[in-house]
């Protein structure tokens, strides 16, 4: 270390010094930590049983199959029930699309009125908001229950959809408060001038310059609501339980002999959705949880 | 039930009131944002109803002997003492606070050298952050069941090494009483970390070139110059990081269900899970009520010097 810091000129880079052995040996297997768990799931789900209780979970599958795969997606049991994860799948996306469309409508609105139209109590309201999502969800679970059964959606899709909105209401506001929060102030007036009401100004102005904050909200909303377990086993029937709770069910079910070709395959399958959400969405997806992250 | 009128008292009446215009000239307080508050009916509802309401509904009711149905018999700390002196419940505090204790410290260590190795302007950053970020987009669920495969103690890493020639390693931690939590805490890691890296990179991509250029002049090595310097001008990055890891940590319940379903017997039981067996499955609302509202007090005893922290003293937008 000293010998680099002499200041005889720029420090000459060489490509394989001690420190650079070190970064970068230390960043590879921490890498491999990371990348080996969905590297097992591939190769298991991709072997027959025989080959998976003979050899190592970490070699490559000597004979590919999909027959796991399929099996995963169409005729996996959970119970008496034999239909695979693909009721589970339509499960999630019932429940995943009016949440996202309902919670980012409201979110963005509240963000808005916090923003730009700020009334007696709205940074009050705003406050208790953002506690609030620091409150364990098993302070409010029964209480929500309670509501729930009260509006009748109780054990129906709507129900679920209903919580997925009031919980990520929080963060989401949070965020469009902050992004509008950053729309300058002159735009906002100039249209106040010309007479442009609430809705006017969203509609016209708003919503039109802030499509990558949608979107950053719909990766995070995408993701939280698809991974969700705790909200869809508790205010959900059997018939509606979302993919997570499905395929908890199916691998941890403890009749049967354990398949773990097809649990691999059938947890690759739940997780897909968000690591393709993941994948094709780069910085903006870091941009979400940062946005989540940090407070503005 | 007396719950549904709870729900409507906490709600204000202003917008409902203010819908005829008396004075059009110069609109009332109470008119004035009439669009605006309309449309913060239901953030106004959720708060209001949901969050205040809900929480105030479940300590209440933490009081009374509730089993099947919330009933208002109030029957004083009898939930609480319950509580304390049932093993189930002490397992899983000391659970929580083993897994919460490694896991606050092996994600800021963790996350923090990540993001300075990332930080060393490296080749192939964007390769390596987005490998350590994929299991942050992956649910507990599946996080919980991959590695219950990885550390299945007939087919997973244990049956590797042995069958490498080591015959007597043994790392079966999923049907170990003693140390199936650690189990539990590796797999949370792999899930969480990324997270934390990513909010430590972003906190030392705001440091000032200058300051690194003054420690290079000084002759401060690299390591002193993060530990010296570096960290301590992180503290509000660092303060936001424990404070997500601490909430993550209570909410801990999906990971524990799918990676080892509590088992082997109680051996990892954690509070989350505690309050939703007693409230859905053992029709048992008090104990669950009262569970509840100790989660709600634990995250109290952090947010509160969290949040002088962050707003007491001096005083910003």
């Amino acid at each position: 270390m000293a010998e680099a810091l002499t200041p005889r000129g720029p420090k000459p880079r060489r490509r394989f010094s001690r420190t650079n052995i070190m970064l970068y040996g230390t960043l590879i297997v921490f890498a491999l930590y990371y990348a080996l768990p969905l590297y097992v799931m591939i190769v298991t789900s991709l072997k027959g049983m025989p080959e998976i209780r003979m050899g190592n979970i970490f070699s490559p599958p000597v004979e590919v199959t999909f027959q796991p795969w399929v099996k995963a997606w169409a005729e996996a049991c959970t119970g008496i029930n034999c239909e695979g994860l693909s009721r589970g799948f339509g499960n999630s996306v019932k429940i995943l699309i009016p949440s996202l469309i309902l919670s980012i409508a409201i979110a963005s609105v509240n963000g808005y009125a916090l923003a730009n139209w700020r009334f007696k109590g709205s940074e009050v309201f705003f406050t208790i908001l953002i506690i609030g999502a620091f409150i364990p969800y098993q302070v409010m679970l029964y209480p929500l229950v309670i509501i729930l059964r009260e509006l009748g959606l109780y054990g129906s899709v709507w129900g679920l959809v209903l919580v997925h909105t009031v919980f990520g209401m929080p963060i989401l506001t949070l965020l469009f408060r902050n992004y509008f929060t950053s729309v300058p102030e002159e735009l906002f007036k100039a249209a106040r001038v010309d007479g442009a009401g609430f809705w006017g100004i969203y509609f016209r102005i708003m919503l039109p310059m802030s499509l990558p904050i949608f979107v950053v909200a719909m990766i995070l909303q995408v993701t939280g609501i698809w991974n969700d377990f705790l909200f869809g086993v508790i205010y959900t029937k059997p018939a509606h339980y979302p993919m997570t709770v499905q395929l908890n069910n199916i691998v941890n079910s403890v009749q049967g002999v354990k398949e773990y070709n097809v649990n691999m395959a059938a947890t690759l399958l739940t997780g897909l959705v968000p690591l393709i959400i993941y994948f094709a969405s780069g910085k903006l997806f870091v941009r979400g949880i940062a946005a989540g992250a940090v407070k503005g | 039930m007396s719950d549904s009128e709870m729900g409507s008292s906490p709600e204000p009446a202003e917008p409902f009131l203010s819908v005829r215009p008396k004075n059009p000239g110069k609109p009332s307080g109470l008119l004035r944002n009439m669009s605006a508050k309309l449309a913060s009916i239901p953030m106004i509802l959720t708060t209001m109803v949901v969050f205040v309401g809900g929480t105030i509904w479940t300590v209440v009711y933490s009081f009374t002997s509730s089993k099947l149905l919330p009933k208002l018999n109030f029957v004083g700390l009898d939930q609480y003492e319950r509580l304390w002196s049932t093993r189930r419940w002490l397992i899983s505090i000391e659970n929580l606070a083993i897994y919460g204790f490694f896991s606050m410290i092996f994600t800021l260590v963790i996350g923090f050298t990540l993001a300075a190795l990332l930080d060393r302007k490296i080749r192939g950053e964007n390769i390596f952050r987005t490998i350590f970020l994929y299991p942050f987009a992956l649910s507990f669920v599946v996080t919980g069941l991959a590695w219950q495969w990885i550390l299945n103690p007939d087919l997973g890493v244990q049956n590797v090494v042995r069958s490498m020639g080591w015959e007597s390693f043994t790392f079966n931690p999923l049907n170990d009483p003693d140390i199936v939590i650690y189990g539990i805490l590796i797999a949370g890691l792999w899930q969480g970390t990324g997270l934390i890296m990513v909010i430590m990179l972003a906190g030392l991509r705001g440091i000032d070139e200058e300051i690194w250029k003054a420690a290079r002049v000084d002759g401060i090595g690299t390591v002193k110059t993060y530990i010296r310097i570096v960290i301590p001008m992180m503290r509000p990055v660092f303060v936001t990081a424990l404070v997500l890891i601490a909430s993550g940590i209570i909410k801990i319940y999906d990971l524990v269900v799918a990676q080892t379903n509590g088992g082997p017997g109680i051996a990892s039981e954690v509070p989350a899970k505690y309050v939703i067996n007693y409230m859905f499955r053992a029709q048992n609302l008090g104990q669950g009520f009262a569970a509840s509202t100790m989660m709600l007090l634990s995250v109290i005893i952090i947010l509160i010097p969290w949040a002088y922290l962050e707003f007491g003293g001096k005083k910003r937008g």
